[in-house]
């Protein structure tokens, strides 16, 4: 109750202060399994891509999220397990014999979507996309059913620049684009060369 | 609501009623086959309902409504203008400064009638305080270009569409109490000019007014939206403290204000690649699409009644 109550507020925040503006430009809002994956700027990236989810969707959708900082403090625990039903990943390794892929394999294979940042971490430079981690192929050849989508976040790192607590009103464009085709036997490095091409197609041209 | 107020509503119900029947009639006649041009001017009308449905609850309310009615306008445009200008991460400060500062400070100056602090808090302060924050930041890329678009942005989103609330705090004499009617006549006549130069230039349209800025403007459109809104603005003198050759006048002023608005609007949409503001209000874009002219037109006409009036 609580969790549904804090999910709803923190949805009509985002959508309300941003817009949220949904653009379906490849693929429709279908309930088909599909890994999300977007560009990383700022800690609101994916409440936003969340929000932006019709219910039906966000109800089967979960968000990848680093367990180094989401399981610091109760809040954060009550958001990422309660609110979000995030999936959580031991970024460090701190065993080095466990598979870090393990859980999101888990959640894929009960049937969730997921949404990831294949830059692995926050992209705090004047670049527009760092190099893909190749936890996105892995994933790929694991579950070749699931689709591909990729998604540009615009704008949202104006609202939440780093360090900054209280965001801005400034709108925001989610660019789903198509999914990613699968290609029999493309090794990893060309894989994440085209996925993040794929990305970076969706991304408005820089007037 | 007084008599007057119903009257006018009830008048602007009727002229879309008539709107809505013609567009119905053009869609029938069309065959019911997919048009571009009809579907959006049926989108166009069907936004016309719920804007005049949120200002009727607006003036339900009283001075007070219409006061918060413009708050959210200006949040809206302000959004929309701030979205579309590049600021850097350094402009932080600013930007918070004009979304949680001077916008909710200039409606609250405008509530409490301080005139002598609104009619200045955005030209003098905030001029002032803006790049003194932007200065504190130490990133001097693109500073006078950064501090200026800020400025420029609640100029146009804020202190011009505040404009219109701020018509409330003049004192007329013979026409106490009845100020909102003069934000009225403000609205219909500069939004009827659009909706009539857009009419006018679909029917008979040829001649390209300005085809770098707005392709869609023509000369017969201009002309005749701007002389029929005009004679309409006239017609209505009797809501307002003006005769009418007065209100004549003053409409030609603020609807020709209201065209050169649209067109410096388009300037800038066209600079950043975009072709509308936003997109909240099916049909017409963004806000900002729709008040362009009203930004133009209210200080002008607010000053105007000021200085002849009140």
């Amino acid at each position: 109750m609580l969790a549904s109550l804090t999910a709803f507020a923190i949805t009509s925040a985002a959508r309300l202060l941003t817009g949220a503006r949904a653009l379906w430009l490849g693929c429709t809002a279908q309930p088909v399994q599909r890994l999300y994956y977007a560009n990383h700027s700022s800690h609101g990236d994916f409440v936003l891509l969340w929000a932006s989810l019709p219910p039906e969707l966000r109800r089967r959708t979960r968000p990848v999220a680093g367990s180094d900082y989401w399981m610091k403090g109760d809040l954060r625990r009550f958001l990422i397990r309660d609110v979000f039903n995030g999936v959580l990943v031991d970024r460090d390794r701190s065993d080095p014999n466990a598979n870090p892929l393990q859980p999101m394999l888990d959640a894929l294979g009960q049937g969730d979507s997921l949404i990831i940042f294949p830059e692995g971490t926050r992209n705090l430079t004047e670049e527009q996309l760092l190099p893909f981690k190749s936890g996105l192929f892995h994933l790929a050849q694991a579950r070749p059913e699931v689709e591909l989508v990729p998604v540009w976040i615009a704008n949202l790192n104006r609202v939440m620049p780093k360090g900054r607590a209280l965001p801005l009103p400034l709108l925001c464009t989610l660019s789903f684009g198509a999914p990613l085709e699968r290609i029999d036997g493309e090794d990893k490095a060309a894989f994440l060369e085209r996925a993040r091409n794929a990305l970076l197609a969706l991304a408005p041209e820089i007037v | 609501m007084d008599r007057n107020t119903l009257l006018l509503f009830a008048g602007i119900g009727a002229v879309l009623l008539l709107a809505t029947l013609i567009a119905r009639i053009l869609r029938h006649r069309a065959g019911d086959a997919p048009n571009a041009v009809i579907d959006n001017l049926i989108a166009r009308i069907d936004a016309w309902w719920v804007m005049v449905l949120v200002i009727g609850i607006a003036f339900l309310f009283g001075n007070n409504g219409v006061v918060l009615l413009f708050y959210f306008v200006s949040f809206y445009a302000l959004r929309e203008f701030l979205t579309l200008t590049p600021t850097r991460r350094s402009d932080y400060p600013a930007l918070v400064a004009a979304f949680y500062f001077a916008l909710p400070m200039q409606y609250l100056l405008i509530a409490l009638d301080w005139y002598g602090l609104f009619a200045i808090f955005i030209p003098v302060y905030l001029f002032l305080l803006l790049p003194i924050l932007a200065s504190l930041a130490g990133d001097t890329t693109r500073f006078l270009e950064r501090a200026s678009e800020v400025q420029w942005g609640l100029m146009i989103a804020v202190y011009c569409v505040s404009a219109v609330p701020a018509l409330l705090t003049l004192d007329i004499p013979g026409y106490e109490g009845r100020n909102l009617l003069l934000i009225a006549w403000l609205i219909i006549v500069v939004q009827l000019s659009d909706v009539l130069q857009y009419v006018c230039g679909k029917l008979a349209g040829k001649h390209k007014i300005a085809p770098k800025l707005s392709p869609s403007k023509t000369v017969e459109g201009f002309v005749g939206g701007v002389a029929l809104a005009s004679l309409i603005g006239a017609s209505l003198f009797w809501i307002t403290p003006f005769s009418f050759w007065q209100a004549a006048l003053m409409a030609l002023t603020v609807n020709l204000l209201g065209f050169a608005g649209g067109l410096v609007m388009s300037a800038i949409k066209r600079d950043r690649g975009v072709k509308d503001w936003g997109h909240m209000i099916e049909g017409h874009g963004g806000m900002l699409d729709r008040m362009d002219s009203v930004c133009f037109a209210a200080p002008i006409f607010f000053h105007f009644v000021r200085y002849w009036w009140a």
